[in-house]
């Protein structure tokens, strides 16, 4: 018995491991290390949900895990409002200014084109479930070679399991978590979820780390 | 077969596996201290008022300076776009300038900025 336990701990050990330690690539990532951008210009997410308030949400929520991988994040905020002050308010049209104009301006290395396909939340008679799903590209400023893509999707549903409390007590939960969802902006909170999966540095297919890391150059 | 697992083997597992994925939860430093920076930048892009965003944001700033920590990426930007839309422009070149100081990477941006707010009143 133990002598088939020790193995199976073993590769229980092994398989823990493995999740946090060096990723597997999948991706092909020799532009992105020839590139070695230093600092990012977030455009204005692209939005395809039918939530106006999509784009902003997650907008104000991608600087951490960009920050904290390491790169310099462009003031989201402010450059909102130069691409305002130029005529551009929509985020089709931003994305399609040529990498050189968005270099001269902001000076970044590279830019992260973000579109949004899912945000909000749909009801049902004992449930209600808020979804956000993005996508996005990051692309150097100087070549306009495509570093790195990704795509990521949180919702407000996981890790919850339907037990006990029977019928009545799947209605009260039901009623409680639409009357959140409802009163407040419950795509927020699920965005900021999504923004971490779609552009932390260190997991499978994710990000590299940026200079600013001191983990710069160990992926 | 699984009947006769060694209770004292389980529990051996169960530290390990314990001890390994503490090891990946463990949170390391983060590179900045945030506080209320992406909350702050939320409420400016739903119109909230501005003098309340700048006075939160400069609270923010006593207590990241007290952990002598350092703000993050866009922080001093954007108490300068918060000073400009009310009318501070002394302080909205200070916060500019800070900015490009803590990351010279938005020196190109930064200047851009300040050289239109002292060129702009022209034209």
């Amino acid at each position: 018995m133990v002598r088939l336990l020790k193995p199976a701990a073993a590769l229980l050990a092994l398989a823990l491991l493995g999740g946090c330690a060096g990723p597997k690539k999948n991706l092909d990532y020799t532009a992105f290390k020839a590139a070695r951008p230093h600092s990012i210009l977030v455009l204005p997410p692209v939005n395809e949900s039918p939530d106006v308030t999509a784009g902003y949400s997650l907008m104000s929520q991608v600087t951490y895990p960009l920050a904290e991988a390491g790169y310099y994040v462009m003031p989201v905020a402010l450059v909102d409002e130069t691409f305002k002050q130029n005529g551009l308010s929509d985020a089709t049209e931003i994305s399609q200014v040529p990498a050189a104009k968005l270099r001269s301006i902001f000076g970044a290395d590279a830019a992260l084109y973000v579109k949004i396909t899912d945000y909000g939340t749909k009801y049902m008679v004992l449930s209600s479930n808020t979804v956000v799903t993005a996508s996005a590209s990051l692309v150097d400023l100087k070549s306009g070679a495509t570093l790195w893509t990704g795509m990521a999707s949180a919702s407000s549903e996981e890790g919850q399991n339907n037990n006990g409390g029977g019928l009545i007590g799947m209605l009260i939960t039901a009623a409680v978590k639409q009357i959140v969802n409802s009163s407040t902006d419950a795509g927020h909170p699920i965005a900021g979820i999504t923004s971490a999966r779609l552009l932390s540095a260190g997991h499978q297919n994710a990000l590299l780390y940026g200079p600013r890391s001191p983990r710069y150059g160990t992926d | 077969m699984g009947k006769t697992f060694t209770p004292r083997l389980g529990l051996a597992a169960a530290i390990l596996a314990g001890t390994v994925l503490g090891g990946c939860a463990q949170q390391p430093k983060t590179l900045y201290q945030w506080e209320g920076y992406q909350p702050q930048v939320y409420e400016y892009f739903k119109g909230q008022s501005k003098e309340e965003q700048a006075q939160a944001l400069e609270a923010d700033l006593e207590k990241i300076r007290a952990k002598n920590g350092t703000p993050p990426p866009g922080y001093h930007a954007q108490l300068g776009l918060l000073y400009s839309s009310l009318g501070k422009n002394d302080q909205m070149i200070q916060q500019f300038q800070q900015e490009k100081a803590l990351f010279p990477e938005s020196a190109t941006y930064m200047d851009f900025l300040v050289k239109n707010a002292t060129h702009g009143a022209s034209h």
